[in-house]
């Protein structure tokens, strides 16, 4: 027999819900455990930002939801590829779980973003071109979220809500570049070619509380996964009820 | 100066950190709260008899 792939070991759903109940208390410890540590960092080893103080201690939570908010995009993304062209069991199960998260993460960037913008900008809100495109980005996992809760087929509603989010990836590069189009908002401090524009004492705290909220995110998105994969389960396990009822199939005892 | 003195704006930081706890919190809850929901009603399902075709032929597909 030839080799699988993870992914291909994965396409059963039993043997991903054997793995994922193993995996997810340790992700989830672990999550934990780092954004105790990033926190700790924050408040009690970074220094205040030389400009803007304290407030500047609103980026190891605005930052981090931030990249989930396009990371959360992205795997919506991906496993909708997956989903239209591999047609993997498991992928439409994936993105409809990790739409509704990186709702969450995005609402978050916005509302720590609008947080930290009226005390330095002096307004909660701009109509500068990061900002908007972020929220474009919110209603975008809204109007898949919308979408695919609108279609009663389930098969049809992760088809066309598959079709969406992948013509709706053009809003990443869109936000990545927007700091670039007259935005009152800062340039990338972390991801630039070369080295890191922060000193080490504030972007190691960063990264600590980034990688934390990562973790965060891959244990709610496999606890939301295991959640669908068992709604499923009801649904098939109701239309058997149904059938039997019907006379149209015998139960099993 | 101690950690918790964060200067004229402390309600913003605060009311950042307190909005990303309540939410994720809110989040996680819900979904431990739903996979118990979906569980009890697969326990509900099969304590009245009703199986999966797959469990039934042996052959477990999900």
């Amino acid at each position: 027999m030839a080799m699988q792939t993870l992914t291909q070991r994965l396409a059963n759903p039993t043997r991903f819900m054997a793995l994922s109940a193993r995996l997810l208390p340790w992700i989830g410890a672990l999550a934990a455990a780092l954004i105790v540590l990033g926190l700790y960092m924050a408040f009690f080893t970074a220094p205040p930002d030389y400009q803007q103080g304290h407030t500047a201690k609103i980026m190891y939570v605005h930052v981090p939801a931030a990249w989930l908010a396009m990371f959360g995009y992205a795997l919506v993304a991906a496993s909708s590829f997956g989903l239209l062209v591999f047609r993997h069991p498991l992928a439409d199960v994936s993105a409809k779980a990790a739409a509704p998260i990186g709702a969450v993460f995005t609402f978050l960037c916005l509302v720590t973003g609008s947080l930290w913008g009226k005390p330095m900008w002096g307004a909660f809100w701009a109509w500068d071109p990061r900002l908007t495109s972020v929220l474009i980005l919110f209603f975008l996992y809204l109007g898949l979220i919308a979408l695919r809760s609108s279609i009663e087929d389930e098969q049809l509603a992760g088809n066309l809500t598959a079709i969406l989010a992948i013509v709706g990836i053009v809003i990443l590069p869109i936000i990545r570049f927007s700091v670039d189009w007259n935005s009152i908002h800062q340039q990338p401090s972390v991801s630039r070619l070369g080295m890191p524009a922060i000193h080490p004492s504030i972007l190691w705290p960063l990264l600590v509380m980034a990688a934390g909220m990562t973790l965060l995110f891959a244990a709610l998105h496999l606890k939301a996964m295991r959640n669908e994969i068992l709604r499923r389960r009801v649904k098939a396990l109701r239309l058997v009820e149904v059938q039997s009822a019907a006379g149209l199939a015998q139960p099993a005892e | 100066m101690t950690p918790w003195d964060l200067g004229p704006h402390a309600a913003f930081i605060w009311a950042s950190y307190a909005i990303v706890a309540v939410v994720l919190a809110v989040l996680a809850g819900w979904l431990m709260f739903d996979g118990r929901r979906q569980q009890r009603l697969i326990d509900g399902l099969e304590a009245r008899g009703v199986r999966r075709r797959s469990s039934r032929s042996g052959a477990e597909t999900g």
